[in-house]
C-alpha cells in the first residue's frame, strides 16, 4: 500500500519507478504482483486519436474602441460568442464558412475548427472577423484583425468528452460505401475500423476509476491539464468482462489545459471525408500504484479487451443497439478479424505509435520530477448509463 | 538480348502535344511494356502521364529520345504521390485502403507506418482517406 503523498515524495526526490502500461505487463509477469507493487510507483497510460467533443475558450482582449462580439469567425470558422464581450468558444467540428459540406457527396472537409486549433497551437497568424450590434459601452460594430496565440490573454482547451474508455469497431453491412466518423466503410463488410489505444488506453488501465477522477492531473498535448468533470455520455455502468473491462464505450473524461503550453504535434486537425472535421489529441494519464489491485488492472492486455463490432449502415444510425460480435484488440491490431466466418481487413483511427510515444514522454517527466500526481477531489460515477433522446409529439 | 528494366516516369505535355499517339509508338516502335497509373490529357490544355515502362535499357533510351522530339518533359523521379512523414501520425488508417501495401506497418512493436514509393501505383486512395493530410499528389 502506498499513498499519493509517498509517491509524490519519491517523484520529487527523483527516485520514482515509472513504467508504461505496456512495460508493466512483462515486468509483473517476471517479478510477480507483490514484488512489482512494492517496486513500481506509477504506470503511464496514453492515447492519441480524434476526439470530437473538444474545443477552446479564447480571450482576445479589448480593442480601441471596444467591441462586444455578437458573431465572430477565426479563419472563417464560426466561433460561439454567447459569452462575455471578447470571450469565444471555438469547437473542433465547426466547418469553415461556405464549406459545401456534403452537398457534393462525399464532401472533402479540408479545414475546420480542429485545424484552427492546430494552427493556433503551431503559432500561426490567424484572422479574426467579428460583428456586433453596438452598445453604449461597446460601440465598435465590426473588427477584422490578425493575431497569434501569444496575443491572446487566454487560450484554454475545454473538452467536454475525451478518452473514451473503449470503443466500437465499425463495419458496413449495406451494398454501398458509407462515409462515417469512423472513416469510409466499404460495402459487405469489406473493411472494419477501430479507434482505441487498447492496452495503453487510460481508462482501460483503471476500469473502475479508482485513481482517475475529477481533479486528476493529466498530460494534455504536452502540457499539464486536469480532469474537470466526468465526460459527457460517461456511462460506467455498462456490461463488463469478468475482469472488469467494459465491453462498450463506457467511461469518458472532460479535460482542460492551457493551450499556450501545448505541443503542435499532439494537437492535430482531422478531416473525415463525407463526414466532417475534428481534432486529434494526445493524452497521457499516470496511474499511481496505490495497491496490488490497481497494479493488477494496469496489466490488462490487448487480448483481454473486447470491442463491439457494429454495423454503421443501419444499426448505428437507427440506434438499434445490435452488436454483430466482440473482437479483442490483439485481433484488431493484426490487421484482420474474422466476422461470422469471413475475414475482414482492419484499420485504425487512433495512433498506437503516438500513444506509446506519449506514455514514454510522461514516464520521463515523472522520473525527472517534473510531473506530480494529483489526488482526485471526486470520483467518476461507476453505475450510470446514457439516456436516449426521446422524440415526443408534444410537451406533456 | 540484354536484361529488361522497369522505370517509373512522369511525362509532361505542353498544350499542343496531347493528341499525338505517343504511347502507341512506345509500344509499337520501341518494344516497351507500358503501365499507365495516371493520365490527364485534355485537348487544349497541358497534360501529364505517370507510367511504368519495361524494356531493355537501349529500348528505353531510344524511346525517351523519341518522346523528347515532341517537346515533352520527362521526370524520372516518379514522385507523383508523397507522404509527409512529419504530418503522418502513424494511425494506420490508410493501410486497408492501399491496394499494394505501399503504406504498411514497418515495425509491429511501435506500430510505425512507412511508405514504399516503389510499390505505390498512385491510386490516390490514401489522399482521400488520410485524416491528417499527410498524403499528397504532385498534380
Ligand atoms: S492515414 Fe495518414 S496519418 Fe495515418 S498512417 Fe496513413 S499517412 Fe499516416
Ligand atoms: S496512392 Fe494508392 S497505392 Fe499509392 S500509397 Fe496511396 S493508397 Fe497506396
Amino acid at each position: 500500500m502506498k499513498t499519493y503523498e509517498q509517491i509524490n515524495d519519491r517523484i520529487e526526490s527523483g527516485k520514482a519507478v515509472v513504467l508504461t502500461a505496456e512495460e508493466i505487463i512483462d515486468y509483473v509477469e517476471k517479478k510477480g504482483l507483490a514484488a512489482a507493487a512494492k517496486e513500481v510507483d506509477v504506470v503511464t497510460t496514453a492515447t492519441f486519436g480524434p476526439m470530437c467533443s473538444s474545443g477552446c475558450v479564447l480571450n482576445f482582449g479589448h480593442s480601441k474602441p471596444k467591441i462586444r462580439m455578437s458573431e465572430a469567425w477565426v479563419e472563417d470558422v464560426l466561433v460561439y460568442t454567447g459569452l462575455a464581450a471578447v470571450d469565444v468558444y471555438l469547437g473542433a467540428t465547426q466547418l469553415r464558412h461556405g464549406d459545401p459540406a456534403n452537398m457534393y457527396h462525399p464532401g472533402e472537409f479540408r479545414y475546420g475548427g480542429g485545424h484552427v486549433i492546430e494552427d493556433l497551437v503551431a503559432g500561426k497568424t490567424l484572422q479574426l472577423f467579428a460583428l456586433s450590434y453596438g452598445t453604449d459601452c461597446y460601440p465598435l460594430r465590426e473588427i477584422r484583425t490578425y493575431f497569434t496565440i501569444d496575443d491572446l490573454n487566454q487560450a484554454i482547451m475545454v473538452n467536454p468528452r475525451n478518452c473514451y474508455q473503449n470503443y466500437n469497431v465499425a463495419v458496413n453491412d449495406s451494398d454501398k460505401t458509407i462515409y462515417t466518423y469512423m472513416g469510409p466503410l466499404e460495402p459487405d463488410r469489406k473493411n472494419a475500423n477501430y479507434c482505441s489505444a487498447g492496452q495503453l488506453s487510460p481508462l482501460l488501465n483503471d476500469p473502475y476509476y479508482e485513481t482517475i477522477g475529477v481533479g486528476t492531473r493529466v498530460w494534455l498535448a504536452g502540457t499539464h491539464g486536469h480532469v474537470y468533470a466526468e465526460g459527457t455520455q460517461h456511462a460506467g455502468g455498462g456490461e463488463r468482462t469478468p475482469d472488469g473491462v467494459p465491453k462498450d464505450g463506457a467511461g469518458t473524461l472532460a479535460l482542460t489545459g492551457d493551450m499556450k503550453q501545448m505541443r503542435p504535434e499532439f494537437v492535430r486537425g482531422v478531416t473525415l471525408r463525407g463526414y466532417g472535421v475534428s481534432l486529434a489529441l494526445g493524452i497521457g494519464i499516470p496511474i499511481p500504484l496505490l495497491n496490488e489491485e490497481i497494479l493488477k488492472r494496469t496489466c490488462v492486455r490487448d487480448r483481454d479487451i473486447l470491442a463491439p463490432v457494429i454495423d454503421y449502415s443501419t444499426n448505428y444510425p437507427q440506434n438499434t443497439g445490435k452488436v454483430i460480435s466482440y473482437v479483442n484488440y490483439e485481433q484488431l491490431r493484426s490487421g484482420r478479424i474474422e466476422l461470422e466466418g469471413r475475414e475482414v481487413a482492419v484499420g485504425s483511427l487512433s495512433s498506437y505509435h503516438k500513444a506509446l510515444e506519449i506514455a514514454h514522454l510522461l514516464a520521463d517527466e515523472i522520473r525527472r520530477g517534473d510531473f506530480r500526481l494529483a489526488e482526485p477531489i471526486a470520483p467518476l460515477p461507476k453505475d450510470t448509463t446514457t439516456k436516449p433522446l426521446v422524440i415526443r409529439e408534444k410537451a406533456s | 538480348m540484354s536484361q529488361t528494366v522497369t522505370k517509373k516516369l512522369m511525362l509532361f505535355f505542353p498544350r499542343c502535344e496531347c493528341e499525338k499517339p505517343i504511347i502507341y509508338h512506345l509500344v509499337k516502335d520501341h518494344n516497351l511494356v507500358v503501365n499507365v497509373y495516371r493520365a490527364k490529357v485534355t485537348p487544349e490544355e497541358e497534360g501529364y502521364l505517370v507510367l511504368d515502362v519495361t524494356g531493355t535499357e537501349e529500348d528505353i533510351e531510344r524511346a525517351m529520345a523519341f518522346v523528347k522530339t515532341f517537346n515533352v518533359s520527362i521526370n524520372y523521379t516518379g514522385k507523383g504521390v508523397t507522404v509527409d512523414m512529419d504530418r503522418c501520425t502513424h494511425c494506420g488508417h490508410c493501410i486497408t485502403y492501399c491496394p499494394t501495401e505501399a503504406l504498411y506497418i514497418a515495425d509491429e512493436a511501435t506500430r510505425e507506418v512507412a511508405f514504399s514509393e516503389r510499390d505505390c501505383i498512385e491510386c490516390l486512395a490514401c489522399i482521400r482517406v488520410c485524416p491528417f493530410g499527410a498524403c499528397a499528389s504532385a498534380f
